[in-house]
């Protein structure tokens, strides 16, 4: 590891401060990540402005009867409050899904949506990637890439977004509070958070260096069967080569509102508006998650060892439509 | 860095370079190796020790960001002269062949059922708002962060079973 300085912010807005005074700080809160990758040389951080004892640790109830969860609220206990047990389900079995038992003591909900790719090729710290080291190419294309997307891609980057818990925010529409160095807030819709790589691929979301996650808010609850399914190598603890964040309000035998977002197949949460419509005022059945696929893989691309992806994806679509218009 | 912590109820002050993990202070700065180093990367649970009661990789953990906390490894857990029953099970049911993962999986075991004890749902849990069940399923996916390359996994999730009385 590369040796940096060390201090521990005590509000958010000193650490917001602190970061743009320091060219190339990073913020650390659980580290599960951002430590593995400067153990590997990827992240070589020069400062780190731990942010774990800022507060931010709360989850609060907004006056639009939705919930604001604080970017320090560790992923344990998110999928362990009752109230996203009850009325966000969908966000509590997605992070059950995801990591380990002693990750999701320790990983954040800032930090979970900063997590970078596992594209084997960005960890190796050899190989070209343009994420690692912009303008050395891509070796993942044409390379080893059974993991990497199927949407989304650019002829720079075809790396998958590895998080669970983002998915499940993209279907429930969920919105991203910061601070920057100079003290101003914004909120950013979950939807405009990650860039697509494009030529840029080492630039993932649009926030501004030095700027800080203080929470993410979820809209009131919506109506509907909320189901996350993520299919993978082994039955725990292993990224999703296809999951799916279900939303689905029935009424009578039709479908009057579809969410979906996807994980494992692009470099962000994907959510294709023309399959969600497609689902609108069917019955849910194989012909509707038919046409729902055909919208989502209208553009997919294969790479090989990937192809599984896209009938895997038609599958999984099929089977979570099939138990949301069960219950 | 100065460092000042609490291990295995034990006051510490360290001096350490920030880099150093939990884990690295733990084996070599306090010689506490009973927590091992299997894969270094958060990917193994062999390191796993309990932090304020939790339960975490102390690997992909700076010791700097612990000042203050408590931290219990296995050392502090039992030894030879007063063992914890969860030690006990794993020496009866045989939860371990080389027994470089036992620590770490000791450590997390004795977590699960404090998290499930505390109505904390897992993956494997059908009912999101009941208390979870004590099942083998409930069990394998709990401990899914502790890999025993042995693969002594059905002893060690009868082990942890006695310990719960289930």
């Amino acid at each position: 590891m590369r040796p940096f300085t060390y201090e521990r912010a005590e509000s958010p807005e000193q650490a917001a401060r602190a970061a743009a005074e320091t060219p190339g700080a990073r913020f650390i809160a659980g580290g599960t990540n951002l430590i593995d990758l400067m153990k590997h040389g990827i992240e070589t951080p020069p400062h780190l402005i731990d942010v774990t004892r800022i507060g931010l640790d709360r989850i609060e109830e907004t006056a639009e009867g939705g919930l604001r969860i604080g970017a320090m609220v560790r992923n344990a206990d998110l999928a362990a409050d009752m109230r996203v047990r009850r009325d966000y389900p969908v966000l509590a079995r997605a992070l059950l899904a995801g990591a380990s038992g002693q990750l999701r003591n320790k990983a954040t909900t800032g930090g979970n949506l900063l997590q970078r790719t596992r594209c084997l090729y960005f960890y190796d710290g050899i190989t070209p990637c343009n994420k690692r080291r912009p303008g050395s190419g891509c070796a993942a294309i044409g390379g080893v890439n059974r993991m990497h997307v199927i949407v989304g891609a650019s002829d720079h980057c075809i790396a998958t977004h590895p998080s669970d818990m983002a998915v499940a925010l993209s279907a429930l529409d969920a919105r991203v509070e910061t601070v920057n160095g100079g003290g101003a807030t914004r909120t950013i819709a979950l939807a405009d958070f990650y860039r697509l790589p494009g030529d840029r691929p080492e630039q993932e979301t649009v926030l501004a260096p030095g700027e800080l996650i203080t929470a993410v808010t979820l809209p009131a609850p919506v109506e509907g069967a909320q189901l996350y399914r993520k299919v993978r190598d082994r039955a725990s603890y292993a990224f999703a080569l296809v999951s799916i964040a279900a939303i689905i309000r029935r009424e009578g035998r039709a479908i009057a509102e579809a969410r979906l977002a996807f994980g494992g197949i692009a470099p962000k949460p994907w959510r294709v508006e023309a399959a969600e419509a497609a689902l609108t005022g069917s019955d849910g059945g194989r012909a509707a998650a038919d046409a729902a696929a055909d919208a989502i893989l209208a553009d997919a691309e294969g790479r090989g060892e990937n192809d599984f992806k896209l009938p895997l994806l038609r599958r999984v679509l099929a089977t979570v439509l099939g138990e949301a218009m069960a219950r | 860095m100065r460092l000042s912590l609490t291990v295995n109820g034990e006051a510490r002050v360290l001096e350490l370079d920030p880099r150093t993990t939990l884990l690295d202070m733990l084996r070599e700065h306090l010689r506490l190796t009973g927590s091992k180093k299997g894969c270094d990367h958060g990917q193994c649970g062999a390191c796993t020790v309990l932090v304020e009661g939790r339960r975490l990789y102390s690997c992909l953990s700076l010791a700097v960001m612990h000042e203050g906390e408590a931290v219990t490894t296995i050392e502090g857990i039992g030894g030879k002269d007063a063992l914890h029953p969860m030690q006990r099970a794993f020496l009866r049911h045989d939860g371990f062949q080389c027994g470089y993962c036992t620590p770490g999986q000791i450590c997390s075991a004795i977590a699960v059922l404090e998290e499930m004890a505390a109505g904390r749902p897992s993956h494997a849990t059908e009912d999101l708002e009941a208390a979870p069940p004590l099942t083998d399923a409930e069990l394998r996916e709990r401990m899914s962060g502790n890999l025993c390359r042995c693969a002594a996994y059905p002893n060690i999730i009868a082990a942890i079973r006695e310990v719960a009385g289930a």
